[in-house]
């Protein structure tokens, strides 16, 4: 048996079906973009959000919570739809995203919609902020966990390994670092664009711990968190093996085209027509 | 300047534990005060300037006030978007302290040198920016920033700077300029180390009879407004004196204030050229090269004067 009980996974998987639809919804009424980044990390931010991370939408700035920075900052749609979904703002807010006058910018802003923590958009900054958390509750000796969700893309960044390369010398075995690896960047195949391969052992030789995962599957989403530190003194980098678009449909699915077209109705539709 | 700001910022550390310094790498025979003081208090995170200042971000966004430390071009231009992005979008408390303003680290070429940083770092929203004259200032601003939200960058000399004023300034505040003389013929305005200069400069034009008034423009953001109305009404001439490129520093601020008055004083502008160095030398070189000597200030005030007082 797996660590996720018969009906915690039911659950779950009904709110990922709810968050993607959402999303869908979303980009599709504003006619934007980066819908297939939001939707391979739909499964991430639903198994954090509504099974590991200790947060309260009610008391969205307790000092104890545990911290999440979603680093790429171009799938707010995703993180949008999944602190909707947890009450941190009422669902009908997402009606305006996108639109003139909104709160939810495509990228997401911490000093305009209630749950995000860091303002993010621009690429390599997540994981440095998460880094500072991270060091935060060390010296000051408190509990709370930071993950950080960063593209696979971003990881072309000099600033993100500047990161990874202090976490594994500051020892910081509360921070998680979840890579959406999609293998899909903006303007192609990361293999093609810039090849991150042998991918888990750069973080291992930044002395980092390291797990990879099937990031669709809730079940071995789960099984990483909760394993997390994998090993004492070491940050954990959860390589999470996605398909950008995840979800969408046949064709939009594992596309570079996914990054820029909006979903139409049609898709809406049958998104929705899976919630029941 | 720096001395006095690690001395100034250990006491205040001593004080608030959520008071943090970090560091990227720089610093030798300067932070090991704060950082034997203070050690859980101090981070070297290495020659990773981005990373510095996401760090500092997430460290503020999690309850501390913090300080990163570094040689100007690295903690300003280096990592430019991270201070954009992370701290001024953020609004948080974390201080960008640079070393070496202008020429101070003249021998070492145009990467150690520093004439466009405060133009960038002023545009920025909720950014404060200060460029204090002498040792008695920084003591004055580094509290002033700890009475205040929102980030800031503060702009050192590099070691060994006079005092100017007199005695410890209990009245200094962000954002208010301290006038140092009145005079009726020039009002010398000076930012950051060329405050002595400056101070030099009006000393000649007095032996010569000529009025002369000096402020200090300690921040350039948020700018005091007020100070230089006033000065273009009581006085002929204003000469703004700084060791930074015309563009976007004083000047440019004081040009702002003036384009929106009419019948105001003219306006002598005493900067750097808009040029990186094209030969190497000591601070002392490149201010007698560009014009930021004592002499020169008060030559070009003097030949400025007859036309238009």
């Amino acid at each position: 048996m797996g660590i996720l009980l018969k009906q915690e996974l039911a659950d779950l998987e009904k709110k990922s079906r709810q968050i993607r639809a959402s999303a869908v919804e979303m980009v599709c009424n504003s006619h934007s973009a980066h819908l297939g980044s939001a939707l391979s990390m739909v499964d991430l931010l639903t198994v954090l959000y509504f099974w590991y991370l200790k947060v309260d939408p009610k008391n969205p700035k307790d000092s104890e919570r545990d911290r999440f920075v979603l680093s790429k900052g171009h799938g707010g749609s995703g993180l949008y739809a999944t602190l909707a979904e947890k009450g941190f703002f009422p669902k009908k807010e997402l009606e305006t995203y996108g639109k003139d006058g909104s709160l939810f910018a495509v990228h997401p802003s911490s000093k305009m919609v209630p749950g995000v923590e860091a303002s993010t958009g621009s690429l390599g900054h997540g994981l440095p902020i998460g880094l500072g958390m991270a060091l935060a509750a060390k010296l000051d000796g408190k509990p709370y966990r930071t993950v950080v969700i960063t593209s696979d893309g971003e990881c072309d960044e000099g600033s993100t390994w500047e990161a990874i390369l202090a976490a594994g010398h500051w020892k910081l075995d509360n921070l998680i670092c979840i890579v959406d690896y999609n293998k899909i960047q903006s303007f192609g195949r990361t293999e093609e664009v810039m090849d991150l391969e042998p991918f888990a052992e750069k973080f291992r030789s930044f002395n980092w711990s390291v797990c990879e995962i099937n990031g669709h599957n809730h079940e071995e989403i789960a099984e990483a968190l909760h394993k997390a530190p994998l090993e004492k003194g070491k940050p954990t980098a959860i390589i999470a093996h996605t398909v950008k678009g995840k979800g969408w449909s046949a064709e939009m699915e594992n596309t570079v085209e996914s990054h820029y077209t909006p979903p139409n109705q049609n898709d809406v539709d049958r998104l929705k027509s899976c919630l029941s | 300047m720096r001395n006095t700001f690690i001395k100034t910022l250990t006491e205040i550390g001593k004080k608030d534990t959520n008071v943090m310094l970090l560091t990227g790498d720089l610093g030798f025979n300067a932070l090991e005060p704060f950082r034997d003081a203070l050690p859980r208090q101090y981070v070297n995170v290495g020659v990773a300037e981005q990373n510095m200042v996401g760090v500092a971000a997430g460290l503020a966004l999690s309850g501390k006030r913090v300080f990163c430390y570094s040689i100007i071009p690295f903690a300003t231009f280096r990592c430019c978007e991270h201070i954009r992005d992370d701290l001024a979008y953020h609004n948080l408390p974390v201080t960008m302290v640079g070393v070496g303003s202008g020429y101070a680290y003249g021998i070492l070429g145009s990467t150690h040198h520093s004439l466009e940083d405060v133009a960038v770092l002023r545009s920025f929203p909720n950014m404060t920016v200060l460029c204090p004259g002498d040792p008695l200032e920084v003591e004055a601003l580094t509290h002033g920033i700890m009475k205040q939200h929102g980030p800031c960058y503060l702009r050192l000399g590099k070691a060994g700077e006079p005092n100017i004023h007199k005695k410890p300034l209990e009245n200094c505040a962000i954002g208010k300029a301290i006038t140092l003389h009145t005079g009726k013929d020039v009002t010398i305005v000076a930012t950051g180390s060329m405050l002595q200069t400056a101070a030099e400069a009006r000393e000649l034009l007095e032996t010569e009879h000529i009025s002369a008034g000096l402020v200090s423009m300690h921040t350039l953001k948020p700018f005091d407004e007020e100070i230089v109305q006033r000065v273009v009404q009581e006085t002929a001439l204003i000469a703004t004196v700084e060791e930074h490129s015309a563009i976007g520093g004083l000047s440019s601020a004081v040009a702002q204030v003036l384009s929106q008055m009419s019948g105001h004083a003219p306006h002598l502008t005493i900067a750097t050229p808009d040029s990186f160095a094209t030969d190497t030398g000591s601070q002392k070189f490149f201010r007698e090269k560009v014009g930021l000597t004592a002499e020169k200030i008060a030559a070009s005030i003097r030949h400025y004067l007859p036309a238009h007082a």
